[in-house]
Formats: structure tokens, sequence, C-alpha cells
């Protein structure tokens, strides 16, 4: 590796940048909301097509355990029986409330899931902020100082929780500190009949929420260090940290305003690119924990299968994981300017 | 000056190193390279550590008839009560049932570790072929099958999963499947990135001038190349498999004739061994887990070191 670039090497500009909207940064923001609109697509049309190609009556899939007059099946079938471009198209301008109603809760699934979101976010929302911080914090305190006493027991601890199933470690936390000590309730989002538009029922569902929100983010803050510790590492080794080295900065300065700043980018992404597995995560946790989300749902529904509304869910926590990573891809552009041109 | 030093004919006796046919040449270099890599290997304290726990576990579940009969997983013969606590008659207690949980969690132990190497195995096939392929052919056909990678990668996991093993029925050769074909995008991605690199070296541009075809420059010339870094993500992407099952089976997609890790979490959990404080049923298969996983884990850090020494 050389020194200086190699002038050849620098890309050089053919516009130049006239303000925020110039040309690259426009062409970087449309390429990338195109792209996740195909991924969108595509996810829709998986989800369209994978639930037709299963086995067996369709119409016995959608309708089990769920008593229906002659004139509700025959609208059914007809429904199942229209061709498939036009099921297609009606899936496609409505993929949420069109078709089927949920099986198991005889409703619309829309308005099946609609009243869980919120728990879901929370839960997810909150586990992902702390396990970002303590993961950033854990990664740059170990990288910085690579082979000392914290590193080591740093390193070996984030392991082992890398390697627990999140709901084994959630349910070992609730037997201990809810069954064995009492100190948590041992389940459920807030006691019943408190009222939550006041700060002593906030209070409540804080309470209530400490256990799972802790083994969310404990999993995750183990990846978030180990990942934020090996891009320290890759950044200290870097000439610029070198150059400020050599200018007599402080050790803390050449961390927090140069190292720090630049070995964020790649955990930012990875924060987002893991939205994916959280949510992952938050189904079983809330299954452990009796929280009346969207992951408690997801095993209600499988449990059946109730079709239709394993179907909209797994189209909601795809969108929701797509638009979360162009949300992550623009802010990366935004910050890093190299990407964009 | 001199007359030329003429060498002689056969000096040492040695076999003439060019008439050992290249496969002979290939095959000894190969057996050297694997020598170095275990004398590197048996250095790194953490790799062998995880290679010996994971040999403990391997054969655990080999013998696992040979320790426990099958009728200790029957329900109709258990043997103690439910719920008790770990004692000499069952080191590790008993189940909801009155089964020994130990008896499980050996048994459990073929299943978990048979999905999670076969479903990786499948996982590898697919990331590889998908990956190489993509990084290969330029046109229209390896720009296809990145975007297929990129739309696969955002999918979450766990939904997609769920899907798919509800789609399929509840079988142990679908949740192989299930676990499969949703974790190979990683893979293809890494590949894809270290194929383009092998890509771009003059012997591959050789053996294209000199009219190899397609598949002869992927499997002759590729895939050797980026053989070491499968093998290194493999070790990891089994603890990933593992995991997967164990989370798929304790939500009831697994298997539901077998005994596997998940599965007996599953029952501890619906049982009610929670409220019950039965810490051994919930703790032992667990622990199993982690310590597997964490064994994986462990090697193929060290196989990565040996590999990539650049962060050692």
């Amino acid at each position: 590796m050389s020194v200086l670039p190699d002038i050849a090497t620098v890309p050089v500009r053919e516009h130049p940048r006239t303000g925020t909207w110039s040309s690259p940064t426009l062409r970087y923001v449309v390429g990338r909301v195109l792209s996740a609109f195909g991924t969108l697509v595509f996810v829709v049309l998986f989800n369209f097509f994978l639930f037709r190609v299963m086995p067996g009556d369709p119409i016995s899939l959608y309708t089990r355990g769920r008593a229906m007059d002659q004139d509700q099946l025959r609208a059914l079938r007809s429904q199942l029986n229209a061709p498939l471009g036009q099921q297609l198209l009606e899936y496609l301008t409505n993929p949420f409330a069109g078709g089927v109603d949920s099986i198991r809760f005889n409703e619309p699934v829309w308005e099946v899931i609609s009243p869980r979101v919120p728990a879901t976010l929370l839960l997810v929302g909150t586990a992902t902020v702390i396990a970002t911080l303590v993961g950033v914090w854990l990664g740059i305190r170990s990288g910085w100082n690579r082979g000392g006493r914290f590193d080591k027991v740093s390193t070996s601890t984030t392991l082992v929780l890398y390697s627990m199933p999140e709901f084994w470690f959630g349910m070992i936390i609730l037997i201990v500190f809810s069954v064995q000590l009492g100190w948590f309730p041992v389940g459920g989002l807030s006691t019943p009949g408190t009222d939550l538009g006041t700060p002593a029922g906030w209070l409540d569902v804080a309470w209530h929420l400490v256990l799972p929100v802790t083994t969310l983010a404990v999993i995750y803050f183990a990846e978030y260090s180990l990942i934020m510790r090996a891009s320290i590492l890759e950044e200290r080794s870097q000439e610029y940290v070198q150059t400020a080295r050599a200018k007599g900065l402080m050790d803390s300065v050449v961390r927090r305003r140069h190292a720090v700043p630049n070995a964020l980018l790649p955990t930012m992404t990875l924060v987002f690119l893991n939205l994916g597995f959280v949510i992952g995560g938050a189904i079983t946790i809330e299954y452990v924990f009796s929280i009346d989300g969207l992951g408690s749902l997801t095993v209600v529904a499988l449990q059946g299968p109730d079709v239709p509304l394993l179907q909209a869910l797994f189209l909601l926590f795809s969108a929701a994981v797509i638009v979360a990573n162009l949300v992550a891809d623009l802010l990366y552009g935004w910050f890093d300017p190299r990407v964009r041109t | 000056m001199s007359a030329p030093v003429v060498p002689p004919a056969d000096a040492a006796g040695a076999p003439d190193p060019a008439r050992r046919s290249p496969r002979a040449i290939t095959r000894a270099r190969r057996r050297a390279s694997a020598a170095r890599f275990w004398a590197q290997f048996r250095r790194n304290r953490s790799g062998m550590t995880g290679l010996a726990v994971l040999a403990v576990f391997a054969l655990a579940a080999v013998f696992a008839p040979v320790f426990f009969d099958r009728s200790s997983l029957d329900v109709t013969q258990a043997t103690g009560l439910p719920f008790e606590p770990p004692s000499w008659e069952f080191p590790l207690g008993t189940d909801d049932v009155g089964r020994s949980v130990l008896a499980l969690v050996v048994w459990g132990a073929r299943i978990s570790l048979v999905v999670g190497l076969a479903a990786t195995v499948i996982s590898m096939v697919i990331g590889t072929t998908i990956g190489i392929a993509s990084g290969h052919y330029r046109g229209w056909f390896g720009g296809a099958l990145d975007r297929l990678t990129d739309w696969f990668l955002v999918i979450p996991f766990l939904p997609l999963a769920i899907v798919l093993a509800t789609v399929l029925g509840r079988s142990l050769l679908n949740i192989i499947i299930v676990i499969g074909v949703t974790s190979w995008p990683g893979t293809a991605r890494l590949i894809r990135a270290q194929t383009l690199t092998v890509e771009s070296r003059p012997y591959l541009e050789r053996s294209r001038a000199l009219g190899a075809s397609n598949t002869h420059q992927m499997t002759r010339h590729v895939l050797p190349n980026v053989m070491p870094l499968v093998l290194a993500n493999t070790t990891l992407a089994v603890s990933i498999s593992i995991l997967s099952e164990t989370t798929l089976s304790f939500l009831g997609l697994g298997d539901p004739t077998t005994v596997s890790w998940g599965s007996i979490l599953e029952q501890a959990f619906s049982s009610g061994a929670i409220s019950q404080g039965a810490w051994w049923y919930l703790g032992a298969p667990g622990v199993c887990v982690v310590l597997v996983v964490l064994a994986f884990n462990l090697m193929g850090r060290a196989i990565e070191d040996i590999l990539d020494p650049r962060e050692a």
C-alpha cells in the first residue's frame, strides 16, 4: 500500500457539485428508492404465489375450524377460482385487506394486526436503541485497547451471549427474576386495569418491559459490539489515525473525533440490516413473555395455520425491514458522501 | 572460460518431477497445505477447545442408544415423577411426565446436530453455486442472480422460515430444507465478492483465451480458490443452522415425532416448567445449544484467523 493515493485512481467528478441535490445525489436516492420498491414487489409476488402452490384444497385450508354457510363458501370458491391474473391484480391493489378474513379471529386481517403494532414497535424499538448504545460503547472500549483485560472479558462474554437462542435466555431470566425472586411481572405489557394515559401507567409498562427488552437487547448488543470492535480495529490502522496521532492529539481525541465517526458507519448499517433478525427475536420473546403484539400473533397464526393472517404478517414484517433498509441506505449516503458518486 | 556444467541425469535418484502427473502434484500440494493448516489450528487454543467440545457432543449423539434405551423417550414408560430435581438416579432431573432429562438431551443431540449439518450443506451448496455464477456471468443472468440474492438477504429470516415451514408441513426433512433454503444469501454475497477478485486474475484470462468453457472456468479455477472461504463460512453457518432449528422447533414447527433440543424447550415451556421453577428441564437443553453453537463459532473464528491473519 502506498502512502499517497495514485493520482490516476482518484475519481474525477464530471459534474461539479452545485448543492445537496446535485445529480449524483439525486441518482443515488432515486436508485435506492427504486431498488427498495423492486424488493417490495418481489416480496408481494412471492407471498401471493407461495400460498397458492400450497398442497391441498385451499378452501379447506382457508376455512379450517370456521363455520361458513353455503353462500359464503360459494363466494370464497368463486374468488379462488377466478383467473390467476385477476386474483393477482386484486391482491396487488390491496394486499392486506383484500381476500379472506383471518380464520381465527373472523375479522379482516388488518383489523387483527393494527391494534397489536404498538406493543411490538415499543419492544423492538427500545431494545434496538439500548443494544446499539451499549454495543457501540463496548465495541469502542474493547477495540481501542485490544488485548487488554476489558477486551478479553468483553469479547468472550459477547461470544457466549451471541451463541444463545434469545428465547432461552428470556426463559432463564424469567425463571430467576420473576418466579424465584419475584422482582418483575411474569408476563404481559401492563397490569390489567391500569390507565395507560397516566405517568403511573407508563411506569407500569416500563416495569413490565424490563425483562423482555433486556433479553432482546443483550443478544444484539453482543453482536453489535463484535462488529464495532472489528470496525474500530480496522480504522485504528488507517493512515489518518496515524496522522492525528503524529499531530500530537490526545488519545481520547483521536478516538472520539477521528476513529469513532468512521467506525460507526458499518455498525449503523448492520443495525438496520439486523432489524429483520430483531423482529424474528421479537416473535419468540413476545411468546415467552406473553406480550400481545405481532410476534405472539404470528405464533397464534402458525398454529392453525391461519393462512390469511400469516400471509399478511409476513408481508408486514418484510415491508418494515425493506423500509428500514432504505432509510439506512439514504442515511449512509448522507453521512458518507463517497457512496453517492 | 570453463565448460558449462551439465547436471547429472539422475543425481539424487528422486523421481523426475516432470514425470509426475499434474493430478499427483495437485494432490501433494493439497496434502501439504492441509498439514500446514492443521499445524496452525492446533496452536489456536480456543479453536481446539471448540473442537473438543464438539467431539464430546458428537460421541454422545452417535452412542446415544448405548447410554439410554430408546424406551427412555417413551412417555408411557417414564420411570420418575414429574418435575423431579436432579438426583443420582436422574442427574438432570425429570420432565413433566417423569422422563430423564439427561436421556432426552442426549437423544436430542442427534436431531439437532443432523439438522444443523444437513441444513448447512444445502445452504452452502446453494450459496456457493449462486455466488460463483453471479460473479462469473457478466450479463443479465449474473445481474438477475445478484438481485435475487439481494431480495432474499432483505426478507426477515424467521418470518420467512415460519411461512415456508407452514407451507411444507412438519417433518424432519422439511425443517432441514426450510433452514437450508432461507440461509444461503449471506454465503452467496461473500462468495460472489471473492469470485470477482479471482475472475480478475491473469490465469482466468489465460484459460478464457485457451477456450475454456464457463463450467471449466467455474469448477476448475474459481471453485478451488473460493473453497477455503466456503469452509470457514460453513463452520459459522452450522451454528446459525442449529440456532434456527432450536427456534423453529420451539415454535412447534419441528417434526412432532422426534426429540431435539428445541422440541424439549417447547415441551418444557408449554408444560409450565417456568412457573414450576424447573430450571434443570429448561436449562439442560439450552446449555447444550449454547455449548455446541459456541464451539462452532470458536472453530469458525480460528479458521478465519488462519486463512486471513490480518487481525490475529
